[in-house]
């Protein structure tokens, strides 16, 4: 008879899942959809830790912070992954993190000594722009600004969006006190700002603006899903606002060393070889195989901006209050 | 009165109970959050100026809608052509659609890289610039005319054969038959569809920021988020959601003030015949005003298709699943909608006076509320109790209940007023009371409005992003989230492919169910 020896295979199977050990990884949405690193990733680490790796998406990086806020210490979560540096001062504050202790040599165009933050992927922040309709991007944003008016770039709300809270922070990052002045030169050629950088990159596609506040790595997408070379990153003198995206354990978690061997797992060839064409952002530990072609056309800017973490919340009110005035105008 | 003699019976408890549940829902969600906050700061300058500016578009973009419905909604009125029932249910679909989509659909017809752009081009005209209140102003009206159109519509409808048969006996010229029917039914019904476009308008957007062009455009909702996520001050969400609801307060007492029951009288429900409308004159103004809506409303529409048409192929299988997931949530929330409209409306009706206001005010609560405020404070009371991911599906059924609720009330109200008003001294006389008056009086008259509520709450649902987006799993995401995740992953041909999935399940759903609601289109 097939029925019972089918049914001791189920029983044996959820018995052998119930007593395995679960690790529950907080992140954002994109992350673990499914064509995002997430599921490739849990395939890979369910391999080598004889764990059930859950995924639980909370939005996107700023609502996985607020939702991590809103429970406190009695957090589910076992790993939090997909915070940047600007959450992180936020981040720390909460005490819920716990010290990484990790030792590790990171592929990133900035030091990285935070004891309880590690990084997973990198990107900068630039504005995209379509070659065929605009051969000749600005280079700065003084360029930008004394272009003629009707070249028309699309950003996003810093109060509501990731990318839009890091162009604020990359003006403010470039020009200081003259940032202001930077806001009040761009208005004109801001073309409007969206709630989240999905409405932006779409109209910006839809050819509605000429560049859209986005990533370097965006043009790597369509070259190498859509065989598409005709998008290019504009690179600023000025240098590029980077946005490192990081992730630390809960120090309440049931299961502290699975945490622990996820975060070092985190930092390994499987996981890292992963993010370039999912997440399409620079893994932060170049995998073995390097990066996958279609990368090399990317631009690099030469000069990496970014604030500390706890300088980023410092200046928030004070460039966000700069970033209305300059448009409002 | 009549119905004052009446045993107040079960429906009275049941309608109570109805309008708790919403109260809770909004205002039990916002003390939670209030409860759970840290010493805040209180109001800054530019939270003023995000009230001030939502006040100001908000009602402009009422006012807009509404005086550009009552032409378009006459016009379908008295004018029977083939086609008629789809054009009405077509029209229909701006104002169930999800705004990411809709604005895709303007900015095809409108943007700089759009249609009339295009058109303007070679006489060395635009771009158009579409991004400004103007813009803001024109997307409410593309979303909301549809929606105003439909509720002055049905005043339009309730207005019984008899009276244009007696106004053509008595020889009225159109200019009579406005002013002796249709002037006193509109102020009846106008108020009320301005305060739904009025309610809509405050807590919109999205859109108010895409279109608006810039932080000009900030809204109390964009302040509220402002507020959660830069700070996470919840004192202050708390405290911006809670002037959002005074808005909207205020809003609702004007419009009460200002209604004037129309006191038609009953009618035999016989074929509606309009010898006042026969003019050429009139029926080429019919015609245009039907016109220009149909293009203005459906133009975009068929621009989103066409783009769609090549990503269906492009959609993952996820997206399948996650239709299927919406589809259950959407009929759940229809059904859970007529469970708590029909009640609280009986109710109200039967209560009448002050306490039947009161209890529709709190049926029209949930439209006021901030989806963060109301997905977070869901979240601070489930989360101690049980995992809030494992809730996210009914959780997200019964909020888009509530949110359908107003649109509900508003559709059922009137009628309800007005069966009672026309047959509710012969049903007392003839000793109809309890479950035999529901269903041998009032559901049959109920049938178009119920029609068009059911169908009206699970096309929302299905669109809705609503407070879904705050705690579901991926793994659960309902079509308008997966949409967005495509989006979010530059798979926009794909997502054109899921808006479109999206736009004919929620149209089809309407269209089901509103099928009642046209059954009395023909007369």
């Amino acid at each position: 008879m097939k029925f019972p020896i089918i049914a001791t295979a189920v029983l044996g199977a959820t018995t052998a899942l119930a007593d395995m050990p679960v690790l529950t990884v907080y992140t954002y949405d994109s992350f673990v959809a499914d064509w995002g690193p997430g599921p490739q990733i849990e395939t890979a680490f369910e391999e080598v830790c004889g764990c059930d790796l859950k995924f639980v998406g909370a939005g996107d990086g700023a609502a996985l912070l607020a939702r991590l806020q809103l429970e406190g210490v009695r957090t589910r979560a076992d790993v939090v992954l997909g915070l940047d540096t600007n959450l992180t001062a936020a981040a720390a504050g909460t005490g819920l993190f716990a010290k990484h202790g990790i030792e590790a040599e990171f592929n990133l165009p900035v030091d990285w000594d935070d004891d309880m933050f590690l990084p997973f992927d990198w990107g900068y922040f630039a504005f995209v722009h379509d070659k065929t309709r605009l051969p000749d991007a600005p280079d700065s944003f003084e360029e930008l600004i004394a272009a003629p008016d009707d070249l028309k770039v699309v950003i996003q709300d810093p109060r509501s969006s990731t990318p839009g809270l890091g162009l604020m922070l990359w003006v403010k990052a470039a020009y200081g006190a003259r940032a202001p002045e930077i806001w009040a030169g761009l208005a004109p050629h801001v073309l409007t700002v969206t709630k989240g950088w999905s409405e932006a990159y779409g109209m910006f596609l839809d050819g509605e603006a000429d560049m859209v506040l986005s990533y370097t790595t965006s043009p790597a997408y369509h070259l190498i899903a859509e065989g598409d070379d005709t998008k290019a990153a504009a690179p600023f003198d000025e240098g590029h606002y980077m946005q490192i995206e990081v992730a630390g354990r809960i120090a309440s978690s049931e299961q502290p060393e699975l945490a622990q061997s996820f975060l070092n797992f985190m930092l390994s060839d499987a996981f890292q070889s992963v993010i370039a064409t999912t997440n399409w952002m620079y893994p932060a530990v170049t995998p073995e195989g390097g990066l996958p072609r279609g990368f090399e056309t990317l631009i690099t800017p030469e000069t990496a901006l970014i604030f500390a973490p706890g300088e980023a919340a410092k200046l928030r009110e004070e460039a966000l209050a700069e970033w209305r005035d300059g448009l409002s105008r | 009165m009549a119905r004052r003699a009446q045993p107040l019976g079960a429906v009275v408890p049941a309608g109570v109970a109805a309008g708790a549940l919403v109260l809770a829902l909004c205002l039990g969600t916002l003390a939670a959050v209030a409860w759970r906050a840290e010493a805040g700061g209180g109001l800054g300058a530019a939270d003023w100026a995000a009230i001030r500016f939502t006040l100001f578009q908000a009602a402009l973009s009422a006012g807009l809608s509404c005086a550009l419905a009552i032409p378009v909604a006459r016009a379908l009125a008295r004018r029977q052509f083939a086609g008629r029932g789809l054009l009405i249910t077509l029209l229909g679909a701006p104002f169930i659609l999800p705004v990411i989509v809709g604005v895709v659909g303007l900015l095809a017809l409108f943007g700089r890289n759009g249609m009339v752009s295009a058109a303007l081009a070679p006489l060395g005209l635009g771009p158009v610039d579409i991004y400004g209140l103007h813009g803001v102003l024109l997307a409410h009206v593309f979303f909301n005319l549809p929606l105003a159109t439909r509720l002055i519509l049905q005043g339009w409808l309730a207005i019984p054969a008899e009276r244009f048969r007696l106004a053509a006996a008595l020889g009225f010229g159109p200019g009579d038959v406005v002013r002796r029917l249709e002037v006193p039914m509109l102020r009846e019904v106008l108020p009320g569809a301005f305060l739904v476009t009025f309610l809509i308008c405050v807590t919109s957007f999205a859109v108010v920021l895409t279109l608006g062009g810039g932080p000009r455009a900030t809204t109390v909702e964009l302040a509220i988020y402002h507020a959660f996520r830069f700070e996470f001050d919840l004192g202050r969400a708390a405290l911006l959601s809670l002037i959002q609801f005074g808005m909207c307060a205020a809003a609702a007492l004007m419009a009460l003030a200002v209604t004037v029951p129309g006191g038609f009288g009953a009618g035999l429900d016989r074929p509606l015949k309009r010898w006042d409308a026969d003019h050429l004159g009139l029926r080429m103004q019919d015609a245009a005003w039907l016109g220009l809506a149909g293009l203005f409303l459906l133009v975009p529409l068929a621009l989103i298709v066409l783009r769609g048409l090549a990503g269906l192929a492009e959609m993952p299988a996820a997206v399948y699943a996650a239709a299927l997931r919406s589809l259950v949530v959407a009929l759940v929330s229809a059904a859970v909608t007529v469970g708590l409209a029909l009640p609280l409306a009986l109710a109200a009706n039967r209560l009448g006076g002050l306490r039947g206001t009161a209890l529709q005010g709190a049926g029209m609560l949930a439209i006021a509320a901030s989806p963060l405020v109301m997905g977070t404070g869901l979240f601070l009371l489930l989360f101690p109790v049980v995992d809030p991911v494992a809730l996210a599906l009914p959780v997200t059924a019964v909020v888009n209940a509530a949110m359908s609720l107003p649109f509900a009330l508003r559709a059922l109200g009137p009628v309800l007023a007005e069966t009672e008003r026309s047959h509710g001294r012969l049903a007392d006389s003839l000793g109809l009371h309890g479950y035999t008056r529901l269903r041998l009086v009032t559901l049959p008259r109920l049938r178009r409005p119920l029609g068009f509520v059911l169908g009206l709450s699970a096309a929302l649902s299905m669109g809705d992003l609503g407070v879904i987006a705050l705690f579901a799993d991926p793994a659960q995401a309902t079509l308008p989230l997966q949409l967005y995740g495509l989006m979010g992953a530059y798979r926009m041909e794909a997502a054109a492919g899921a808006a479109l999935l999206l736009l004919a399940l929620s149209l089809g759903l309407f269209w089901i169910f509103d099928r009642g609601g046209r059954a009395n289109a023909a007369v």
